[in-house]
């Protein structure tokens, strides 16, 4: 009823709405489009078709066992939004400093290996929304070598869950430098060939160049991060402004473009894959050995065989497993650099065993909800290209 | 600048936030912001009224922090009231100093809206409006965003029960009494 009184004051104006069961969106997104002719007049999107109330079964539970659930938020990278959410924890308990170095180093290696991941994806569901059908194909099989070593590191290939508070969930598996070389031999010649096929090509050059451009001021103004921002000239990443887990000691650049178009959104992400590899290999050649775990029995679980024998590891060990750990009350912000965009936390606690409050703040969310502003004056043929521009992952748009 | 390390350059743009900029903001809005001690993020935070929050907003603006980063509801009840709090978090780019905004308000109480400053607001207050039902005043299009449209209650409240018969769920809001509220529990005491 609402379309059609639309329809009828705007009678020359056609409303299209795409989605949200359209395999396009990447997810489940509509997309109210106002239509004169072929051009788009106005785009509205709409979401909350996959909001599964993540931040408010965080509150639910524990501090650690929330990890859980903020693993299934960004689908394709869990472990960014785990480390997220463990560094903004680890803040707050005030032990950031005594995290030792096999974990931190370990948790760069996994996050930059999950940033591949993610950005495979994007590139072989973009790619292929243009109509290059081997593209999703290749990233995804290049994709699947990094599950594997997920699946040999954490025992899953997708939520892991295995940051956890004070370090990592267990050691890392002994054949995992000889995994992630091989992947490191692997990759490169892989996402070369994925890039001759794609940037240059006249086909993908003519629907992408000059596609959807967006300032510098307008990117500030709606929100975006990450390679939305970068590619208007701006060089923030949260890496390299507000380091953590020691970024600051790897030597990597931050790709930067100018033309805030579609095109260099796509060509940016190969840059960032290639500077990837180079942290990947710096943080594998310093893994140091050593213990993965704080030292610190309020915190974390004392092993197994101490349990058996010794009095205060079996008190230890039901006081965590029944009521967890207290974090002191009082609010921390903490943002990480995740595939997407700026992934920030703003944690609160009252004092207890659960979180008060997990905010999350989902770069997507922002990167969607700025196409009502990018899309406008272009063709109905460029809807489904831009979205994949955007990088929308609608587990965490809607959370 | 070059020699210190970025977690220094980092803590050193905190500091010049809490040094200068709080200062000359509790000077220019006085009675309607007020310093609140740091916490262990040592982002400097300050809690601001209603009324003078979209002044604040564009007095900050003018001063820098051209990026706003994230608008977030927080619900403290039953331990404060008023019971919520919008925070928003601002960035100074390409510097590096942030600074929060604390908004405490009742569920009576309008907060302006900035979706005139920064256009991602528009999308950040609807999803504070679904979640807890805060009104931001001026908004252009104050409408749910995560939940259905014909969706009851708002979910992110902390009397909001998680499971449940959903006409408990009804019930007037704050309803405080005989709600069912099978996951909130108090910590054991020590020694039990």
């Amino acid at each position: 009823m609402a379309l059609k009184e639309q329809q009828q004051e705007k009678k020359d104006h056609m409303i299209l709405s795409v989605g949200p069961h359209h395999p396009a969106t990447h997810g489940v997104l509509r997309v109210v489009l106002e239509l004169d002719g072929e051009t788009i007049v106005s785009a509205q999107p709409e979401t909350g078709f996959l909001h599964t109330g993540i931040e408010k079964q965080a509150e639910q539970l524990t501090w650690q066992q929330a990890i859980t659930v903020i693993d299934r938020m960004d689908y394709v990278s869990s472990f960014t939004n785990n480390c997220g959410y463990v560094l903004a924890v680890e803040k707050a308990l005030g032990i950031t400093d005594r995290i030792p170095p096999r974990a931190t180093v370990a948790r760069v290696i996994l996050m930059e290996l999950q940033r591949i991941a993610s950005h495979l994806i994007f590139l072989g569901t973009g790619i292929f929304d243009l109509g290059g059908m081997a593209a999703i194909f290749w990233a995804f099989s290049l994709r699947d070598r990094i599950l594997d070593i997920f699946e040999a590191v954490g025992g899953v290939r997708f939520h892991t869950s295995y940051i956890r508070i004070g370090g990592l969930a267990k050691d890392l598996p002994e054949n995992f430098k000889e995994m992630v070389e091989e992947f490191l031999k692997l990759a490169p010649g892989r996402i070369e060939e994925l890039r001759d096929i794609s940037l240059e090509n006249p086909i993908f050059k003519s629907r992408t160049k000059g596609i959807a451009k967006m300032t510098y001021e307008q990117a500030l103004a709606l929100g975006q991060t990450g390679h939305m921002i970068r590619t208007t000239g701006s060089d923030y990443d949260v890496r390299k402004y507000y380091p953590y887990c020691g970024y600051e000691n790897y030597d990597f650049k931050v790709p930067v473009y100018q033309d805030g178009d579609l095109w260099s959104r796509f060509a940016i992400r190969f840059e960032e894959i290639f500077e990837s590899l180079k942290i990947i290999r710096q943080a594998l050649d310093n893994l140091p050995d050593g213990p993965w775990l704080i030292d610190d029995r309020k915190l974390v679980l004392p092993p197994k065989a101490e349990v058996k024998e010794s009095m205060e590891a079996l008190i230890h060990h039901f006081k965590l497993v029944q009521y967890g750990f207290d974090v002191p009350a009082g609010e921390v912000y903490q943002c990480i650099e995740s595939p997407k965009g700026e992934l920030g936390f703003y944690v609160v606690s009252d004092g207890r065993n659960k979180p008060m409050r997990v905010r999350v703040r989902p770069p997507c969310f922002y990167s969607i909800y700025s196409l009502s502003e990018i899309l406008k004056g272009h063709m109905v043929s460029d809807l489904v290209a831009v979205i994949a521009g955007c990088d929308p992952i609608f587990g965490e748009v809607d959370r | 600048m070059a020699d210190l390390n970025p977690h220094e350059r980092v803590q050193q743009a905190l500091q010049r936030v809490a040094a200068e900029v709080v200062p000359d903001l509790l000077e220019a809005f006085p009675g309607q912001v007020e310093e609140i001690p740091l916490t262990a993020d040592r982002i400097p935070q300050v809690f601001v009224t209603p009324d003078a929050l979209e002044t604040v907003a564009l007095w900050l603006k003018g001063k820098g922090f051209v990026q706003l980063v994230d608008v977030a509801g927080v619900d403290y009840w039953p331990h404060r009231e008023p019971r919520f709090e919008v925070v928003y978090h601002f960035r100074e780019l390409p510097n590096l100093g942030m600074i929060r905004l604390r908004v405490r308000c009742s569920e009576q109480d309008q907060v302006p809206s900035l979706s005139r400053i920064w256009g991602m607001a528009n999308p950040a207050e609807r999803e504070v409006y679904d979640q807890f039902g805060i009104i931001f005043k001026g908004h252009p299009n104050l409408k749910r965003i995560l939940n259905p449209d014909d969706f009851e209650g708002h979910p992110l409240r902390r009397d909001y029960p998680i499971r449940g018969p959903r006409d408990l769920i009804k019930l007037a809001m704050p309803a405080d009494e005989g709600r069912y509220r099978p996951f909130v529990s108090e910590p054991p005491e020590e020694g039990k």
